[in-house]
């Protein structure tokens, strides 16, 4: 990919699992993210999916450094980010901000919408005092809301306003890439849409790169250019969303997309449909082999010997099943 | 005659800041055996309807100001304590939301799962676990002889969930009462779960009701569905119908803002505005100020559900009368 704005080099997250009252031992360790590969272009809607726990707000966590990276590189617009010191790191993040599920907990409730849209051009002095406040009436503006609203305080708002803040918020620094960990679950169909709507609309204007995490693929094949599908720590399956979608190439993709109900009951009624068998297996004690194999129906004695790589699969999409041109 | 026949049941809040009127006038039934969907956002409403059944909306502030719930010949909002206990928990219950505040964590899991046996049915403990042991096995837990004596913190969501459903099962209900049972798992999980409903439901030949958001889940699901708005019911029909030809805007609009039923690339549909304050009194139908459709008429009466054919009704007065 020519020039990508976030490029993530087999990462790793690990955290250790510690037992013991007086003296603290590990006794295990927990691979929440266990080599990612993955670039980012500017402009570029990238949807990641899976089920919960598999490691995708992790993921998140790393790529903005709120976690530390066990092993492999996080490189925002060619510096690698796990190797600034404090102070680099503080300047990157103005190109790297994140958006949260929960516009209830992630809202400071003592500030007004102001102070917190002010926040960030305070802390890293992006504009003079003086124009403090056009600017922040100009991102309300941004995120269709008026700028009357700036006095209030996030209780006054409905979940899709504070999301809506909360976005204006993220944009205040004209970041390059945004973070969405589940920016949709939390609210209704209808408001859903909105807030859907505006992510789209920002990022074709501004030129954004999003990251959009969700577990519903009919948000995410909406709203992406590419989907990357995570089990357990590793990504599955990468290709363009309509693509990965409609014609899933990995057996839990495959489960994943036939999982979703359709609305539409003549559909509904008559397709079949993949029923996993189970929970997802436990990151702590991960099964040999391809981390899925327990579950899969067309699991083999090689699927258990060996982890497949993520490897291509045509010119766009990479697959990491030994068995997807036999299934 | 239907198993349940809910008739102008309101259930309003008194609260300091004002009356807010959660539940405004709906009457609706369900048959033995039938799956009945209650759709609608946050705050329409759906949820303070079956509470309301259970009898399970705190008074104060909640007041049940009119209406009456008769479940096979009784009453359930005015009959006595007495007869309410012996329906309640045994033969109607209830699954909520939230698998993971609604178990009590400082009991097992037998204890809870056999306790509505032991308070409904002339059983010793004895047989009482071994039915909730086999209650487990039919919902899908492994092992269930010895995983019946953990504690609700060992299961994971959809296995709580499921233990959630065989303590509302256990006691063999006509009527189930399903309140966004799937909401808080994952896709996967929640498709287990609503195929475990399905045969579940079948081989005990019971009523469902369920309550969701998800229109995905409710045309698999659903034999009929009814979609409220602000504390009333503003379409109701057979599935199929509703969904190849809603007639009340709220519903066509509920169904276009779905990312799946878009064209993919244009802007999703969306319904401007917010649902409305409950605490004001409502001038006309509660959509109208959000409604594409909306007119003078609209604003004069609060619409009443009327059928546009046999089985199909909505509360819409510019589609009764033939303008959209």
């Amino acid at each position: 990919m020519p020039n990508p704005i976030l490029e993530l080099t087999d990462v790793k997250t690990h955290f250790p699992v510690l037992s013991g009252f007086v003296r603290r031992r590990q006794v295990g360790t927990v691979k929440a993210v266990d080599g990612v590969t993955l670039a980012v272009e500017r402009g570029e809607v990238l949807g990641l999916v899976g089920e919960s726990g598999c490691g995708k707000s992790t993921l998140a966590r790393t790529i903005m450094q709120l976690v530390p990276t066990t092993a492999g590189t996080v490189a925002l617009n060619g510096r690698n980010l796990s190797a600034c010191s404090p102070a680099e790191l503080m300047q990157a993040r103005r190109d790297l901000q994140m958006v949260f599920q929960d516009p209830y907990a992630s809202l400071n409730p003592r500030l007004t919408v102001h102070a917190t849209l002010a926040e960030p051009l305070r802390v890293h002095r992006v504009c003079p005092p003086g124009q403090i406040d056009a600017r922040v009436a100009e991102l309300m503006r941004l995120v269709g809301l008026s700028p009357g609203f700036l006095r209030k305080y996030p209780h006054e708002f409905s979940g899709g306003q504070r999301q809506r803040i909360a976005i204006a918020r993220a944009l205040a620094l004209e970041p390059k890439v945004i973070i969405a960990d589940e920016p949709v679950s939390a609210l209704d169909v209808s408001i859903q849409a909105q807030v859907l709507n505006l992510l789209s609309e920002l990022c074709r204007r501004m030129h954004l790169a999003l990251i959009f995490i969700a577990h519903d693929l009919s948000v995410v094949k909406h709203i992406s250019d590419r989907v990357a599908v995570m089990y357990l720590g590793k990504i599955v399956e990468l290709g363009p969303a309509v693509e990965v979608i409609e014609r899933p190439r990995h057996p839990y993709t495959r489960a994943l997309v036939s999982a979703i109900p359709t609305p539409n009951p003549e559909i509904e009624r008559t397709r079949q449909r993949i029923v996993l068998a189970g929970d997802p297996p436990s990151p702590l004690n991960p099964p040999a082999g391809c981390a899925f194999h327990p579950r899969c129906p067309f699991a083999q004695d090689r699927c258990r010997a060996a982890a497949p790589p993520l490897a291509a699969d045509g010119p766009v999409r990479e697959v990491a099943c030994v068995r997807r041109d036999e299934i | 005659m239907p198993l349940l026949t809910v008739t102008d049941l309101r259930t309003w809040f008194h609260t300091r800041s004002g009356v807010y009127r959660a539940v405004d006038g709906i009457s609706f039934a369900i048959e033995r055996g039938e799956t009945l969907g209650i759709v609608g956002e946050s705050g329409s409403g759906k949820s303070v309807t079956c509470y309301s059944l259970m009898g399970l909306v705190p008074q104060p502030p909640g007041r049940i100001e009119s209406g009456t719930a008769v479940f096979d010949g009784t009453d359930l909002l005015h009959c006595t304590p007495r007869e309410a206990r012996a329906i309640r928990g045994k033969r109607v219950a209830m699954i909520f939301q939230d698998p993971m505040t609604s178990l009590n964590p400082y009991l097992r899991i037998s204890e809870q799962l056999i306790e509505p046996l032991l308070i409904h049915e002339p059983v010793s403990r004895r047989d009482a676990l071994a039915r909730g042991v086999a209650m487990l096995e039919a919902v899908g837990v492994n092992d269930a002889a010895n995983r019946i004596h953990s504690y609700p913190h060992e299961f994971s969501g959809g296995m709580r969930q499921r233990v959630m459903i065989a303590m509302a099962l256990i006691t063999r209900p006509e009527l189930l009462i399903a309140d966004e049972p799937t909401t808080a798992l994952d896709v996967t999980v929640q498709a287990q779960i609503l195929e475990l409903i399905k045969r579940l439901q079948r081989e005990l030949d019971m009523a469902v009701i369920f309550i969701t958001h998800d229109l995905g889940v409710v045309s698999g699901l659903c034999d009929r569905v009814q979609v409220m708005y602000a504390g009333r019911i503003v379409e109701t029909g057979d599935t199929r119908t509703l969904f190849r030809s809603p007639r009340h805007p709220y519903t066509r609009a509920l169904q276009r803002s779905i990312p799946s039923l878009q064209a993919k690339g244009a802007a999703l549909f969306t319904i401007p505005g917010l649902p409305p304050d409950l605490s004001q009194p409502i001038q006309g139908c509660a959509f109208a100020p959000r409604c594409e459709h909306a007119s003078a008429m609209c604003l004069a009466g609060t619409p009443a559900l009327a059928e546009s054919e046999p089985g199909h009704a909505h509360a819409c007065v510019r589609a009764q009368a033939g303008e959209i």
